[in-house]
């Protein structure tokens, strides 16, 4: 063996130095950190899944009458069916005001909007709104529309506090979409002799919709779960009607937090039960997002 | 420099330059486009520089020059793409077919219908093959072409696509090579059947198979109408052109002649020194 060789061995030997442990000991608080995540997750759907064991085993309710019965004072017969409509509705009127008010909102910031200071200040606090407690919302309408507009505590004012929570959120995720559309798109499409609205609506707005569509499905899925904002605008109802738009209405979640409020342990262990149902539906509902996102997704190759 | 030196390196250009047959052109009917006295400003600087210069109908005009020489940004005026840029002045006068395209009441979207335009990058929509070339006469809604899937097919066999898409019409534009794609841009280009076809290098994306296409392409375009192309490839320009435009630093239109003069006896040494690799 020459020296060379052997100074050679000595390079490529698996050491234990002070930075290979640096690394080891990094690698390891990484992994126990996205655990610590995993296994909160698994602690929640564990601790709801349970619940909802005990409600259907030890306190005999079933299931399908949980989901056929309406809203009660009467523990045997309180449903959730009512709190169901109430979301669905909500969903309903929530996801046409914050669509047309976000997506329109976001075309005119990124396709015709100057790019001038104003523009910018504008889009920086858009940020800033997304952020703002939704409890706030729910004073604002509260003021503002229940009290202001004299429409009272019904289901639409519940929309439009959860529409104003989300709007925000859809402008964003819009623009950035919007922003992944190449200019180079959009010259071809000029240079073809379109006009600018027909170049939005033929080929950007085209384009760009998966990624809309996917911003807009997940930030349905946080207004559909949101409790704070309907309580302000008095969801905390019960009543054997299902409601309609116009009428005095709960929600999946405030019907949740109603029961868990009771002192009766077979109101608790319902609540643990309605979770179950609103975390079934916000999966699908991400679930839906990512499929239309793979699916539907333009790949520019650029 | 030395007389050797002059002759090695006018072979080099004449040996390497095969031009197209450039035969079946019809007859100069006169120019389409006349530029006068153009100026243009991005901000405070200077992109062209007092340009006159009149296109031929029926013709390949080649605009060539070192990079940022303003050659695009003429080729913009021309169909008043440049008003998308904000910054953007411009001065002086383009005409087509004698209308001067910066008047008042001259509508740039009416003026883009009757002048096609390629790009660098090949961009075709995300839709169908289809749907890319009927884009320009269904945006244009034009009564003229009522069967607008043979005019498709038509501006795909202009655009010598045709063969190689036939049975895929219903597939998207984006799934084709780079070349096809161009292809494609340029049959989305032609079919609204324009009287002008602005293209900006098209071919400085692509590989050498594919650019040769494109050139043969252009060649046969030419029978039909009046081409101007930018372009970084001086052999190209050679190849393909009637008459040649060189731009210099500056915004300067340095000269502007049949292409074989320009290649073979410029008057202007910097163009010389330009053709044959000493400068730009």
């Amino acid at each position: 063996m020459t020296v060379e060789e052997s100074e050679n061995e000595t390079i490529l030997d698996r050491g234990v130095s002070y930075e290979d442990v640096r690394g080891r000991l990094f690698l390891a608080v990484c992994v126990a950190a996205s655990f610590f995540g995993i296994a909160m997750l698994a602690l929640l759907l564990w601790d709801v899944i349970a619940t909802t064991y005990s409600a259907i085993f030890e306190f005999g309710v079933n299931p399908r009458d949980f989901l056929t019965q309406t809203s009660s004072r009467n523990v045997e017969k309180a449903g959730f069916y009512s709190a169901i409509v109430g979301s669905l509705w909500l969903m309903v009127i929530v996801s046409v005001i914050a669509f047309f008010v976000g997506v329109g909102t976001a075309v005119y910031l990124e396709e015709y909007a100057p790019d001038n200071r104003w523009t910018r200040l504008f889009e920086a606090n858009l940020a800033n709104l997304a952020g703002v407690p939704s409890v706030v919302y729910g004073l604002l309408v509260l003021g503002v529309v229940v009290n202001g507009a004299g429409i009272g505590p019904i289901l639409l004012a519940g929309a439009v506090a959860l529409a104003l929570l989300i709007v925000p959120i859809i402008i964003v995720s819009s623009i950035e979409a919007l922003r992944a559309v190449p200019d180079s798109v959009r010259q071809g499409s000029a240079a073809a002799g379109a006009t600018k609205w027909q170049t939005i609506r033929n080929v950007v707005l085209p384009a760009a919709m998966p990624g809309i569509m996917t911003g807009t499905i997940l930030a349905l899925a946080r207004a559909i779960g949101e409790t704070a904002p309907l309580i302000m605008v008095g969801a905390l109802f019960i009543t054997t009607r299902t409601p309609g738009p116009f009428d005095r209405f709960g929600a999946m979640p405030t019907e949740i937090y109603t029961w868990a409020a009771q002192p009766e342990r077979q109101f608790i262990a319902m609540a643990g039960f309605g979770i179950l149902v609103l975390l079934v539906v916000l999966f699908s509902m991400q679930g839906l997002a990512v499929y239309v996102r793979r699916r539907y997704e333009v790949e520019f190759g650029e | 420099m030395s007389e050797t030196d002059e002759n090695g390196s006018e072979e080099l250009i004449t040996t390497e330059v095969q031009p197209k047959n450039k035969s079946a052109r019809k007859d100069v009917t006169g120019t389409v486009v006349d530029v006068e006295e153009l100026d243009v400003w991005y901000g405070d600087e200077k992109a062209l520089d007092d340009v006159t210069m009149g296109i031929d109908e029926n013709r390949v005009t080649a605009l060539i020059g070192p990079s940022g020489c303003g050659k695009s940004t003429f080729l913009r005026c021309i169909n008043r793409m440049n008003d998308q840029i904000e910054v953007c002045r411009v001065e002086g006068g383009v005409r087509f077919k004698g209308k001067n395209v910066y008047d008042d009441d001259v509508d740039p979207v009416a003026l883009r219908r009757r002048i096609g335009m390629v790009f660098q990058k090949p961009n075709p929509f995300p839709k169908s093959i289809r749907d890319n070339v009927a884009y320009g006469l269904r945006v244009q809604g034009r009564a003229d072409y009522t069967d607008i899937e043979a005019r498709c097919e038509e501006a795909l066999r202009e655009a010598a696509l045709w063969d190689e898409v036939s049975d895929q019409l219903g597939s998207s534009g984006l799934d084709l090579s780079g070349g096809q794609q161009q292809r494609l841009c340029i049959a989305r280009a032609i079919a609204p059947d324009p009287e002008v076809v602005l293209m900006d290098e098209p071919t400085s994306a692509l590989d050498p198979v594919a650019e040769s296409k494109i050139e043969d392409l252009i060649d046969k375009l030419a029978e039909s109408y009046t081409v101007v192309i930018v372009t970084h490839n001086m052999q190209q320009a050679a190849r393909i052109s009637d008459k040649t435009a060189v731009f210099l630093t500056g915004g300067e239109l340095v000269e502007y002649d049949d292409t074989q003069k320009i290649f073979e006896n410029p008057d202007d040494d910097r163009v010389e020194d330009y053709i044959t690799g000493k400068f730009g």
